[in-house]
């Protein structure tokens, strides 16, 4: 039986520099088939490419056989291939129906759109997968994980066979991933090909059927991930083997450095009392919507609630703006980096300086050379990879842009980091240069406080975690008792 | 994203990056060059004194603009601020006996300063609108348009106030070393502005609130006070540039400065900065400024209508703003 997609000598450069040298690609009916690859790996390319969003420089691309060439992804869409890309664009004033069937909605007499028809439609193809989400609700009344499964509708309401998951669970929590899972194990089979690309590598490994490596724009090595482990996958995807995927040198101390007592935030957290060391990373680990975001918003002085007491060194502070929380010592890398950690139009340098512009000047005006040698020091030190420090930003990777975010806080010579997903959309390789950061920053004597959706890295890198539920404390666990099971049973 | 990682930073520039990114400083040097060659009257000293003059204003009104637009706001109350500061100053500077202000006139740098506590007033409500009331500044600057113009009506009765004390004219009208002041106090303005940009802190946080204010707000920036004090810069300037008007008319006119805010505005996107905000310079707005100045002058010299003259200016401003989007799109 012919393959659903196959590619061979996938070729494409841009302006010169290669981006694909060589991508192959087989995906067969009823397989779940991870595309694995770090930053700059070529799947992005790859992906553009089959979806006829960019025209290949050579190679053939056979749909069941006969080979194909899509100018855009509309004609991809006809052939039955169709794509959920990572960022979703929903149309947040309309419901689920119109979402999904934009552009072909059912059609009554005078032009009128056929409403009934169109909902029963949308209703019937939700519940054939399962997905407890109205056709009539709102876009913009959906959590980001039902949002998820919408684009998902949308993929199969065109009777795709080809479905290309982009990252899908990035903005997700485990819980909710379950539910996207449970979606996929339906495509399958239903006899669908499932094109799965993630960095999470976790994910692939329980529901992947088989793998493809892409490094530097080329093909690596494909198989079955029964064949494959995890040390092994990660040594094919960075190309060089890997001692150890956590990076833990610290050791809590006992001074307290950040002491929290009866706090309230946004969303009705309330009662949140816990202490942290020095030379401590302490987890805060709980669902979508447990509030953990919520309580670094509130320590960093981003939300207007204010109830409860918070201690920084054994001194009383208010922390009612970043200014004072920062004045405090602590830095916040926040879980959105495009939304609010970096200015995307400035330099590499412009946003490295941009937490101490008051430090790097004098009575208002810039000291360039104090600037540039800030600038220097941070990319030394968090071996950010930029061809220079005037480069924009948003041309580095996920992992060199997330370091950056790290430069501008160490900048600020911080006691206390907050970090709200510190590793999302980061690959393996920058994965394990951020917990060197994390591991060294707390064993200067630094406090880390970090929120991960991601189970192995609360267990990796935290000496304590505080699980929280519905806006409370769930409990606490110590490094020794610490297990995914235990995690999740106290936050569900 | 995995093709930007690997481009060259700066580096080489081909041909057409080149024209695309200095496009608008090829455009005014071919305008001139052109104009130079088809009329004997442009490239003459009193001519280009004459263009730089007329662009003084829109140019110094364009300065303050720039600061609003780089913030991501806009402010449409340029025009009307103009006519209130102009009259305010002039009531001041009067030697008209049907004054009303007692005293008048008054030296003109009391009557100066007048003027542009005027425009920083005027700009200051409009920043409070929009920076504490979250108030769109389309909105508030288009009810600040609205506002000024009518307390500019009623301060003046609707009559023009005439016969400027020549102290107070000589900014309009004076010159020095042969150049007249209005082209002094475009350069100082923009000397001004293009120093705080670049240079200072505040410049910073201007670019860092207009990029991304949630980066900035996390950071520790004042977003609030940055943006209030944009549209203070925006309303003094539109003082300055209402206090030349008036001393070059030698009366102030409370209908003086009508859509000004659209010449502005042109300026500013013709010199490259974006309406998203985050991105531009000074010297783009300047450069904007003065092919405006040019190509008014130009189609004057050719004895072009008007009317037409207004129907280039649309095509000039679109086809500015489609180079831009074309450059975006490369990037």
């Amino acid at each position: 039986m012919a393959a659903l997609l196959e590619v061979s000598d996938l070729v494409k450069s841009f302006s010169g520099v290669p981006a694909l040298r060589d991508g192959r690609f087989r995906l067969e009916p009823g397989s779940v088939h991870a595309l694995c690859g770090g930053n700059g790996a070529g799947k992005s390319t790859f992906l553009k490419i089959v979806m006829g969003i960019q025209p290949r420089d050579s190679g053939v691309i056979r749909r069941r056989g006969d080979e194909v060439s899509f100018s855009s992804p509309a004609e991809a869409l006809a052939n039955g291939i169709a794509i959920v890309e990572q960022e979703l664009s929903p149309v947040p004033a309309m419901s689920v129906a119109e979402n999904i069937y934009m552009g072909r909605e059912p059609v009554g007499r005078f032009g009128r759109i056929d409403f009934a028809t169109l909902n029963r439609q949308t209703q019937d193809l939700l519940d054939g997968f399962g997905f407890s989400i109205r056709a009539t609700d709102l876009m913009m009344d959906l959590t980001v994980a039902q949002t998820q499964l919408v684009e998902i509708a949308k993929a199969l309401s065109y009777d795709a066979e080809v479905i290309i998951l982009d990252e899908p669970t990035s903005a997700l929590g485990e819980a909710e991933a379950g539910h996207l899972f449970a979606a996929i194990a339906t495509m399958k089979a239903r006899g669908k090909g499932v094109i799965y690309v993630s960095h999470r590598l976790s994910e692939i490994f329980s529901i992947a059927d088989s793998y493809t490596v892409f490094r530097d724009g080329s093909f690596v090595q494909t198989g079955a991930m029964a064949e494959i482990s995890k040390d092994q996958l990660i040594q094919l995807i960075v190309g060089r083997p890997l001692t150890e995927e956590f990076i833990k040198e610290n050791t809590p101390g006992t001074e307290a450095v950040l002491s929290v007592s009866g706090l309230s935030a946004a969303r009705g957290v309330r009662d949140i009392s816990f202490t942290a060391h020095r030379g401590e990373i302490l987890g805060l680990y709980g669902l979508m919507g447990s509030g953990r975001t919520e309580i670094f918003d509130r320590l960093f002085g981003l939300c207007a609630e204010t109830g409860g007491q918070i201690a920084v060194g054994g001194r009383q502070v208010l922390l009612r703006s970043p200014a004072e929380a920062i004045a405090a010592g602590i830095a916040y890398v926040t879980e959105d980096r495009k939304g609010s950690g970096l200015v995307l139009s400035g330099s590499v340098r412009d946003n490295l300086c941009l937490a101490t512009l008051a430090a790097l000047s004098r009575a208002g005006v810039m000291r360039a050379a104090q600037e540039g040698d800030a600038a220097a020091r941070m990319i030394d030190e968090l071996k950010i990879k930029t061809a220079s420090d005037a480069l924009g930003v948003g041309h580095l990777s996920g992992g060199n842009q997330q370091k950056v975010v790290l430069g501008k806080w160490f900048l600020t010579a911080p006691r206390i980091l907050l970090l709200d997903e510190p590793t999302r959309g980061v690959d393996v390789g920058a994965k394990r240069e951020i917990y060197r950061v994390m591991s060294d920053f707390a064993r200067a004597g630094g406090t880390v406080l970090m929120v991960s959706s991601e189970t192995d890295e609360m267990l990796g890198m935290a000496d304590r975690v505080i699980v929280l539920k519905d806006g409370r404390m769930a409990g606490e666990l110590g490094r020794d008792a610490l297990s995914a099971e235990g995690l999740l049973h106290l936050a569900a | 994203m995995e093709l930007k990682a690997k481009t060259p930073a700066g580096g080489g520039l081909s041909a057409g990056q080149i024209v695309q990114k200095y496009g608008i400083v090829f455009a005014l040097l071919l305008a001139c060059l052109t104009l130079t060659l088809i009329n004997e009257n442009f490239l003459t000293t009193r001519n280009v004194l004459n263009v730089l003059r007329q662009t003084s204003i829109n140019g110094v009104l364009a300065i303050g603009m720039t600061f609003v637009i780089l913030t991501r706001g806009i402010d449409l109350s340029v025009g009307s601020v103009v006519a209130l500061t102009g009259v305010f100053s002039a009531s001041f500077a009067t030697t008209s006996s049907a004054g009303f202000i007692p005293g008048a006139p008054w030296p003109a740098l009391v009557a100066i300063a007048i003027g542009l506590l005027v425009g920083m007033g005027c700009g200051g409500v409009s920043g409070v609108i929009v920076a504490r009331f979250r108030v769109p500044a389309f909105v508030a600057t288009l009810g600040m348009l609205s506002a000024a113009r009518g307390l500019t009506l009623l301060y003046s009765s609707g009559r023009p106030i005439p016969a400027l004390s020549d102290s107070f004219r000589w900014i309009g009208t004076g010159s020095v070393l042969g150049i007249p002041v209005p082209i002094f106090v475009l350069l100082g303005t923009f000397a001004a502005a293009h120093f705080v940009l670049t240079q200072t802190r505040f410049g910073r946080h201007i670019y860092a609130v207009g990029g991304n204010p949630h980066a900035a707000k996390v950071s520790g920036l004042p977003v609030n006070r940055i943006r209030f004090m944009v549209y203070v810069i925006s309303g003094a300037l539109a003082g300055l540039a209402g206090m030349i008007l008036a001393a070059r008319t030698g009366s102030a006119l409370p209908q003086a400065g009508i859509a000004y805010e659209l010449d502005a505005i042109a300026a500013v996107v013709i010199g490259g900065t974006s309406l998203a905000g985050g991105v531009g310079r000074v010297s783009g707005t300047l450069i904007g400024a003065l092919l405006i100045g040019v190509m008014n002058n130009g189609l004057d010299l050719m004895g072009v209508e008007s009317y037409y003259q207004q129907v280039i200016k649309g095509f000039l401003i679109v086809a500015a703003v489609m180079l831009d989007q074309s450059k975006n799109k490369q990037d």
